[in-house]
């Protein structure tokens, strides 16, 4: 099972959204116990919307790819609307089938999104 | 020299494909795989004469009872301990760790103490020291390694003093395959008046055990790294140590009398081995390091030599592949761990897969070390008896491959 498409290179080397906010609203980091990979994202809010968000840290190309989507899905939304984003939905955007342990990468940076969310 | 022909013959495992390709399996330092042999013993145990030990006196109890005590004179000789007394079974490696912070730190170690370790310890021999130094209000040091991985024996020395109550080190580096010195630095522990406890784990599996030669006071290892069944750990220790040592758990087996107020506990070693043991298991064992004695240890190290020096020398010659650990095969054992540049570990081990290889990616249980040496993570190859040199091939080859979907130079 080929999982490296040239869409899950594309983004883990040249990762959107990559860097850090100057003054974020909330900002999260969680490790990937299985690995020791780190993510991290800050989110900018302004009247329930994220109007700016930026991730950091270091991981595969699966959780990079990962976050890197994930920031471009939440960017702009309602944070109603970003509650409402389910793990199966950042998988569908990531179109790869993944093994049980390669999923805790695709789904770090979720985590941190759901956590950082948690502590508005 | 080694028939690996024919040993590979005795591992029904190495017949399986992995993603249309015969198995590669390059993570022996997690598990090993198992003979024949020693599926066979345990099948043998529960069709044949299933019984608890040390209680029953009817014909299965003596049975089992017999198999499960040669056993432990079987592993008794494997690393040349004086008594089987000495043999104590239980979980897995960690376990046995623990078993000496309770029962032996809880009593020995007071505030201001010191514990020395070192930098490459596996988690196993680090997280135990680190609640129990809590506990104790004593305090860790820990020896550096130097630009190879190799101990760093001046950091030793300094570290090295009154205060230090005990040495716990790793014998062979489970990331970077070190040997570390153990003779020598268990003789200059002994002369500064404390013990030492050896992680043995990736050691004693691939290398001639001699406990007493070395002397050390603790050896930990475990069963499933070395041909036999999980849930087989062993921990060695001196008698005089073990007599000292109060129990660790309590309950069946480790009593000779029980009053409603009061107990006495039984004797060595089932003192420390609280509750139905894992019997099968460890008749199983037995007959893993019969087979391990019919191939020989020498051979073993000898091969595994072979294939590393053969790995470091081809991966080298590969661009933008790290290596770390020694260059010297003398002090290292059979196992490597690289990076390729720009390519997260993960991903290697993910594309390996599709190749039918496994290796080990991440930070092995050694964050600590993968701190120290400024890494996230890395991949790990480790070798057994039953590994080629066509099968690092097949692993050359891969890290092409690997280099080509990232477009590394």
């Amino acid at each position: 099972m080929n999982i490296y498409f040239e869409q899950i290179i594309d983004l883990y080397q040249h990762p959107r959204n990559f860097g850090r906010l100057k003054k974020p609203t909330v900002s999260h980091e969680e490790v990937n116990v299985f690995c020791g990979d780190k993510i991290r994202m800050d989110l900018g809010i302004k009247n329930d919307q994220i109007i700016d968000v930026a991730f950091g840290g270091s991981g595969c190309a699966i959780s990079i790819a990962s976050a890197s989507l994930l920031t471009d899905m939440v960017h702009g939304k309602k944070l109603a609307l970003v509650k409402k984003i389910t793990k199966e939905n950042l998988l569908q955007s990531l179109n790869i089938e993944l093994t049980p342990t390669r999923l805790k990468c695709a789904w770090l940076s979720w985590e941190v999104l759901q956590k950082a969310l948690k502590k508005l | 020299m080694l028939s690996v022909t024919r040993i590979r013959q005795d591992f029904p495992i190495l017949k399986r494909k992995i993603n249309g390709h015969p198995l590669v399996y390059f993570d022996n330092a997690a598990t090993s795989q198992k003979p024949q042999i020693v599926i066979d013993a345990i099948k043998n145990y529960y069709e044949n004469y299933n019984a608890n030990v040390h209680r029953g006196v009817h014909t299965l109890a003596n049975e089992a009872t017999m198999a499960y005590e040669e056993s432990r004179e079987k592993i008794k000789k494997f690393i040349n301990a004086k008594s089987t007394k000495e043999i104590i079974f239980t979980k897995n490696d960690t376990e046995a760790i623990n078993l000496v912070a309770y029962a032996w730190g809880r009593n020995h170690l007071k505030k201001g103490d010191e514990i020395l370790l070192s930098v490459t310890e596996h988690h196993s021999n680090l997280v135990p020291w680190q609640i129990l130094a809590k506990e104790k209000g004593a305090k860790l040091k820990f020896i550096d390694i130097d630009k190879e991985g190799n101990l760093d024996l001046n950091s030793f020395i300094k570290n090295l003093n009154s205060k230090t109550k005990l040495v716990a080190l790793v014998w062979i580096s489970n990331t970077l395959g070190t040997i570390n010195p153990v003779a020598k630095l268990i003789k200059l522990s002994h002369q500064n008046g404390s013990l030492v406890l050896i992680d043995g784990a990736q050691y004693v599996p691939h290398q001639q055990t001699n406990v007493q030669k070395i002397d050390c006071d603790f050896l930990v290892f475990t069963g499933h790294k070395m041909l036999g069944p999980m849930g087989t750990g062993v921990l060695y220790a001196k008698e005089k140590i073990l007599e000292e040592m109060p129990p660790f758990l309590a309950g069946g087996d480790m009593i000779r009398e029980v009053y409603l107020e009061k107990t006495i506990y039984n004797d060595l070693p089932y003192k420390f081995e609280a509750g139905t043991p894992n019997v099968g298991d460890f008749i199983a064992l037995g007959t893993a390091t019969t087979y391990l004695n019919s191939v020989g240890l020498l051979q073993i190290r000898d091969h595994e030599k072979k294939l590393t020096l053969y790995t470091l020398k081809k991966m080298s010659e590969i661009k933008n592949v790290e290596i770390y650990g020694p260059s010297d095969v003398n002090n290292r054992g059979g196992i490597v761990a690289f990076n390729i540049a720009g390519v997260h570990p993960h991903d290697v081990a993910s594309i390996f897969d599709d190749y039918g290889i496994a290796i080990r990616s991440g930070h092995h249980c050694t964050m600590p070390l993968h701190q120290r040496l400024k890494l996230t993570a890395s991949c790990r190859a480790s070798f057994y008896l039953y590994n080629t040199t066509d099968e690092i091939d097949c692993l050359l080859n891969a890290i092409l491959k690997v280099k080509k979907v990232f477009g590394v130079k």
